[in-house]
């Protein structure tokens, strides 16, 4: 009992000597900063900085190659932890989230051909297209899902993609992965969206799906002067630099492509909380 | 010589015996600017213009373009983006006929094409806009000035026409027997080459004796029958059943000293010089179960589906799927509203029960694509690696070598999507390579600022 014993000890120790001068003798010099930033990273590895991982990015802003605020995800704070490690500023940066531009599920949005094959947008996009009618709209295969990291994104029953705001880190996955170009981030606070991208003349655009955006004006038109909204192309677009907030813009529009996501609108649709 | 894999689909070549018909004159012809593989040509018209029979309405722009001519008189009603049989909208020439069928003043005949330099050969060939008619509309000048380098030494004449119910070719090779191999005198004199080698399938021994019978005395051809086999048309495949040369992955025929041209293509070459004649029209099959009355017809470039389909009887109630092209490799057509263009060489009607949907089910292992592949590739495991976006591993795999023939897909029993599993992993690979070439770039920019710094 006791040879055994002491043999195995002796080995443990023996090998555990090795290990340690092991450690000492190989040491790999990692920048004691590049630990610290990483510890402060979010450490999803979700990829939104265009780097392998939170340490992968940890050493880039160490080295100098990446910006400290790089980091889409983590919040204002942590990003002039970030930065104050590496002994450098950061401007603060408005809070912001993804958003879906096209709200033309199974139920409005007419379809132009049955999409049989590999259940992804991207495959579907090779296909002329896509099998919407509106050459713009949401393929509802959950490609931008798959790529979120956060578990931010949703298909709607009649099947498009819905972000959900409270989960949405702004990391951008989603924005690459749409191969319709459908999705953008937008700031947090903004209220109004125009959520559709199609930019079809009127009568092209309404046969195509029943909420698309007309390019009627009637939104522009609202503004005595200095537009917040604009129509470009047959198309709306928000001025988010200087976003609107009255919800009784949305109720002007006749297809219901001006939507209102503002605190008073029901949970499930707010974009701003 | 044979080469591995490839399929029997059922034939269904029932319009071999239909003369070729001239398709009558339309009210309305739509031309789509972009007909051919490169860059699409200038707009030379406007709304209102009155044009001419060949007429020119786009104007090459690089070497890899061509330029498209109208199909008959009359005023441009519209220049805009128009259904393409693509799928996606693009830049098209709207015509309303005047009836009259006015021939244009331009046009430049050349006569005899012995006694023409090659140069002047090629310019006309581009000037008519004429585009390799087997299906992928390459432009032929491109493909007939091969670079110093490459020591082009045969041409090969693809009349073999694999694709199930497609007798175009058949017939233009019946028919114009004397015009094709003129043209293929022609395009020898272009390259320079001492011999040509006529490639037909089994199933059409009248197409090659009739050439055979056709051919000039100073036209040095030979004619080979060749297997009746899925897809014996494409053109590695015809390089090697008929001189056993491999075209190399990534290569082109002419790496291998080979320049491959349809029957049709020879035709319109001879055209284009002798007659001065632009490429407005080809032989288009218009088949199928769901059509009434099936035709060969010479159908003028840009003439809407809707007035074909009238033309030939029109389709029968249950129809399921239009396809331009064949059942193999043609595109699936959603809009009616399509024109015929330069590479459609058939409008393929098929009834609702074999127009089925398959519901692709798991992949059992069982081996029956990989002993199809012509390229030699393993599209059960591709199939798998695309399915689960692992899209960089299908380089290994070497995806960019699938000629998309549908072989694999055709012979899975459990239906599984494959060639468009591997459409879309030939984009996603072709994409990972240019995302790294960039990043090559630039590390290697980076590396050199730090140098210099």
């Amino acid at each position: 009992m006791l040879v055994p014993t002491v043999v195995l000890s002796g080995i443990g120790l023996l090998s555990g000597l090795g290990l340690a001068l092991a450690a000492r003798a190989f040491a790999v010099e990692t920048d004691p900063r590049q630990d610290r930033i990483t510890e402060a990273l979010p450490g999803a590895n979700c990829g939104g900085c265009g780097y392998a991982g939170c340490g992968d990015f940890a050493g880039a802003v160490v080295r100098g190659d990446a910006k400290p605020d790089g980091c889409p995800v983590c919040d204002q704070e942590t990003r002039r932890l970030v930065a104050s490690i590496v002994g450098l500023t950061v401007q603060d940066r408005a809070p912001q989230v993804a958003l879906i531009l096209c709200q033309g599920g199974d139920d409005v949005a007419a379809k132009k051909y049955r999409y049989n094959g590999l259940a992804s947008c991207a495959s579907a996009a090779l296909l002329g297209g896509g099998d919407k009618a509106c050459g713009a709209g949401c393929l509802g295969l959950g490609d931008c899902q798959r790529a979120c990291a956060f578990g931010a994104v949703e298909m709607t029953p009649s099947g498009v993609a819905r972000i959900i705001p409270a989960r949405c880190t702004a990391c951008g996955q989603c924005v690459a992965a749409c191969p319709k170009d459908l999705i953008k981030l937008v700031p947090a606070e903004a209220t109004i969206h125009v959520l559709c991208s199609n930019h079809d003349r009127g009568p092209a655009a309404k046969k195509a799906c029943a909420v698309a955006c007309l390019g009627c004006k009637k939104c522009e038109k609202s503004f005595a002067e200095d537009p917040r909204i604009k129509v470009a192309d047959f198309l709306a677009y928000i001025d988010y630099e200087h976003a609107p907030d009255d919800p009784a813009l949305a109720a002007l529009c006749p297809t219901g492509s001006l939507v209102y996501r503002g605190a008073a609108a029901p949970a499930a649709e707010r974009t701003s909380s | 010589m044979k080469f591995s894999g490839g399929v029997h689909p059922a034939y269904h070549k029932d319009t071999a015996g239909l003369q070729i018909e001239a398709m009558p004159l339309l009210h309305r012809y739509v031309v789509p600017i972009a007909q051919h593989l490169g860059a699409p040509g200038k707009v030379l018209v406007a709304k209102g213009d009155r044009v001419a029979r060949w007429q020119p309405l786009s104007e090459p722009v690089g070497f890899v373009s061509v330029p498209v001519h109208a199909p008959t008189s009359g005023t441009v009603k519209q220049v805009a983006a128009l259904p393409h049989p693509l799928g996606r909208p693009m830049l098209a020439v709207e015509i309303e006929s005047d009836g009259e069928d006015r021939p244009w003043e331009g046009l430049a005949p050349l006569g005899d094409w012995r006694s023409l330099d090659p140069a002047a050969l090629r310019r006309a060939i581009q000037a008519a806009g004429v585009v390799g008619l087997g299906g992928a509309t390459f432009p032929t000048h491109v493909k007939l000035s091969p670079p110093a380098e490459k020591k082009v030494d045969l041409l090969v004449i693809n009349g073999a026409e694999c694709e199930p119910y497609l007798t175009a070719d058949h017939r233009v090779m019946l028919e114009q027997a004397a015009e094709v191999m003129e043209g293929v005198g022609l395009m020898m004199r272009v390259l320079g080459v001492p011999r040509a080698c006529v490639g037909i399938e089994s199933n059409k021994p009248d197409a090659l004796a009739a050439l055979r019978r056709a051919c000039p005395a100073d036209v040095a051809a030979e004619f080979v029958l060749l297997e009746t086999k899925y897809p014996q048309g494409s053109e590695k495949h015809l390089i090697y059943a008929l001189c056993g040369r491999r075209v190399p992955p990534g290569g082109l025929p002419m790496d291998v000293g080979c320049v491959v041209q349809n029957v049709g293509t020879a035709v319109a070459c001879l055209e284009a010089v002798r007659d001065g004649l632009p490429m407005t029209e080809r032989v288009a099959t218009v088949t199928g179960a769901a059509i009434n009355v099936p035709h060969n017809l010479r159908v003028r470039v840009g003439a809407p589906l809707l007035d074909v389909l009238a033309h030939c009887g029109g389709v029968t109630p249950d129809v399921g799927k239009v396809i331009f092209g064949g059942p193999m490799m043609g595109i699936g057509q959603f809009d009616m509203d399509v024109p015929l263009i330069k590479g459609t060489s058939g409008v393929l009607c098929l009834r609702d029960d074999e127009a089925v949907l398959y519901e692709g089910g798991p992949c059992i292992r069982c081996g029956a694509c990989v002993d199809a592949c012509p390229m030699g590739l393993v599209p059960s495991a591709m199939g798998l690696i695309a399915e689960r976006f692992r899209f960089e591993e299908l380089g290994d795999w070497h995806v960019l070598d699938c000629i998309e023939c549908g072989s694999c897909a055709y012979v899975c029993p459990s239906r599984r999507p494959l060639v468009q599993h591997f459409k879309r992993g030939k984009a996603e690979w072709r994409d990972i390579l240019e995302e790294r070439r960039a990043k090559t770039e630039r590390d290697a920019k980076r590396a050199e600022t730090a140098a210099t710094a």
